[in-house]
């Protein structure tokens, strides 16, 4: 094919040819171009990182009302590398007394977990790392490989408050992981298959229009796996101190920040997979290229999203964070999981009907969850203080006697 | 001997290795840890017998759920037993003689066992996740075995639930 | 290719390893990890026979699936019963817990 309309694939039949000429044989050659890309892949998602840290720090600094860094480069464009050079000189401190295979193992398997799922990212049309039957499943199996990461480094600093962190971490990770996974069933439902690339072939009609509250609850437990602000209780530098990397310095306390930074990232693009379309947008089948375009600007506004959601909100504890995850998200997931799985059984066929109906039973069910909410808040404040919310506002005085106001 | 077989040899040993060194290394972390090596072996047998789905579920299950469960329970339990005990029991030689005489059982067993000689059926399209799902799903297939084992998971939860519970009050 | 018999006798390692672990260890959770090798060698003895022998049918894979549901469920209920007991007599070694012995 030309080159033009599909650089990739031409590219690859092109190495494929060279390496069979030079006697290599066939299954060998396939082997060789796989590994190739798969070390472009890692090189190029790690080297996007230091965009990213860039963008964030940017825009983070503008909702703040101030500039960002501003002084290496234009545009501050320079700081994430001179980070990146700082952090590969620092000396690598290693505690007394620490366990060296998980002491050493956690940062890399933290990163590792990271980039095994850009592997089943379908980036366009043609270029797919592993086009597997069961990529969703395979998604969230790499997420417990991380989990295990986070265990082995808290265990390995030999620090009791590194421990304890640890354990705070995979607490979190575990209750969130429940409601992930019960709301990445509605696309799988909607599209039959669990393969990510059936899924973005699927959207004719991008899910988040056909499943508003199952993108949302997959929004905030994505966030909250990868434990970005407001759910960073775990790993904020003033919450028992600093977490489970606190006895980490040099390249591999830079591993753990670099695969904050690209986990961040990753939910983005898995929630442009699963709920905007992936790869689809306009000329996306003709030229394929354009559509990694189109994939990496809503990964884009997602991220986006998650910055504005850093700078905005302030943490939550780790109780609020415990309820939030059992008592919102959970049951929120489970009844749009029934409330899909009829409406896509009484409506089997793709048309105007299926999606209104799946419109209005999700905002239906948005609109429950926001009543249920706000009595609850009622009910908890009728708990406190009976008699005021009975009988209009109470006030209290400096001695801290409530004193009723007139009605 | 081709690629197939390399890699099959190359994960076999590990996972042997591994479960060896489950079963004989001193601190219960380091046990743990070799237990997580152990099933991420036979995960990729799992690949190995194009069972693709089951090598995803052993990952997400057995590495994701219940290492780390082992590992929260080692962890709370850690002072108990110190590092210098033994940590194989008084009949711990005749647990040896009796796994290797049945090793030695099974392999003189499946030496002469008529089906062994087999080799596989390439059919990638077998064990997909779909034809298990109409497995579970049909009535007249296995749908009772599928709600057996679900009742024995909500049993299993609240069972666990309700030993693990601290009991407040004192004895009951 | 690979024939059948290497898988079925991994598979009888495994369990050989897993059946002195059970048998030989003091630490209650070293047995049942124990337990949990012996599991793993059933499923790979599963997935091979329905590979070779049955992939047309179901039947291996179902019962693979149960097979992973009950160790799931076997190994909660036994670490929260080493947890309430560890609570209750302050040790995990499986040879102490002997207050019904003799």
């Amino acid at each position: 094919m030309d080159f033009w309309t599909d650089p990739y694939l031409f590219l690859v039949n092109w190495l494929q040819e060279l390496l069979v000429g030079w006697g290599v044989p066939a299954a060998t050659s396939a082997f060789l171009l796989m590994l190739t890309g798969a070390f472009i892949l890692a090189m190029g998602a790690m080297l996007f990182v230091l965009g990213l840290i860039w963008f964030e720090r940017k825009i983070a600094g503008r909702f703040q009302d101030r500039f960002g860094p501003n002084r290496i480069g234009p545009w501050g464009i320079i700081q994430p590398l001179a980070d990146m050079l700082k952090i590969f000189t620092k000396e690598h401190i290693t505690p007394d007394g620490v366990d060296l295979v998980p002491y050493n193992l956690g940062p890399v398997l933290s990163v590792a977990a990271v980039l095994a799922v850009w592997a089943v990212l379908p980036f366009t049309l043609s270029l797919v790392g592993a086009d597997l039957d069961v990529s969703v499943l395979y998604v969230v199996a790499i997420g417990g490989l991380g989990e295990i990461a986070v265990v082995l480094s808290g265990w390995g600093s030999n620090n009791k408050y590194a421990l304890l962190a640890a354990f705070r971490s995979v607490a979190q990770l575990l209750s969130y992981e429940v409601p992930l996974v019960i709301a990445l069933l509605v696309p799988v439902m909607l599209s039959g298959s669990l393969s990510l690339n059936d899924i973005v072939r699927g959207q004719t009609l991008p899910y988040v229009i056909l499943a508003p509250v199952a993108a949302f609850v997959f929004f905030l437990t994505s966030i909250a796996e990868v434990g970005r602000s407001p759910f960073d209780l775990t790993e904020a530098e003033s919450e028992l101190v600093a977490g489970f990397n606190i006895e980490y310095s040099g390249l591999k306390f830079g591993m753990f920040y670099v695969a904050d930074f690209l986990h961040a990232f990753t939910i983005s693009l898995l929630f442009a997979v699963l709920f905007l379309g992936g790869w689809q947008g306009p000329y996306a089948v003709q030229y394929p290229m354009l559509g990694l375009l189109w994939f990496f600007l809503k990964a884009g506004v997602v991220y986006f999203i998650g910055v504005w959601m850093r700078v905005s909100f302030p943490r939550f504890r780790i109780d609020q964070m415990m309820a939030i995850s059992w008592k919102l998200l959970t049951p929120l997931a489970i009844a749009a999981v029934i409330l899909t799985a009829l409406i896509a059984k009484l409506i089997p066929t793709d048309g105007i009907l299926r999606t209104g109906s799946l419109l209005a039973a999700n905002l239906l069910l948005a609109g429950c969850a926001m009543l249920a909410l706000i009595l609850n808040r009622k009910k908890k404040i009728l708990k406190e203080f009976p008699l005021s919310a009975a009988s209009g506002f109470s006030v209290k005085d400096v001695t801290g006697k409530t004193q009723r106001s007139a009605q | 001997m081709n690629a197939a077989q390399v890699i099959f040899i190359l994960a076999a040993a590990i996972t042997l290795f591994s479960a060896l060194m489950v079963v004989s290394v001193r601190r219960m972390m380091h046990a743990a840890l070799w237990l997580i090596v152990t099933l991420l072996g036979v995960a990729v047998l799992f690949v190995l017998l194009q069972a693709g789905f089951f090598a995803v579920v052993q990952v997400l299950f057995y590495v994701g759920a219940i290492a780390i469960l082992i590992i929260f329970a080692v962890m709370l339990t850690r002072q108990v037993m110190s590092e210098k005990a033994p940590q194989l029991n008084r009949g711990w030689v005749a647990g040896l003689g009796v796994s290797a005489g049945l090793m030695v059982i099974l392999a003189l067993v499946l030496r002469n066992f008529p089906g062994s000689t087999a080799t596989a059926v390439a059919d990638p399209s077998a064990g997909n996740a779909v034809a298990l799902g109409l497995a579970f799903s049909d009535p007249s297939g296995f749908a009772i075995p599928f709600e057996v084992a679900s009742i024995l998971l909500v049993a299993a939860l609240i069972g666990t639930i309700y030993i693990a519970l601290e009991r407040k009050g004192g004895e009951q | 290719m690979i024939p059948l018999s290497w898988y079925l006798l991994v598979a009888a390692a495994l369990f050989c390893i897993g059946l002195f672990g059970v048998l030989a260890r003091r630490n209650a959770i070293a047995i049942l990890m124990g337990i949990e090798l012996m599991l793993n060698a059933v499923n790979i003895n599963l997935l091979a026979f329905w590979s070779y022998l049955h992939h047309d049918r179901m039947n291996g894979l179902v019962f693979a699936a149960i097979v992973f549901a009950a160790a799931a469920a076997e190994t909660a209920v036994g670490l929260g019963l080493i947890l309430s007991v560890y609570r209750r007599r302050g040790t995990v070694v499986a040879e102490e817990l002997d207050t019904m012995k003799g």
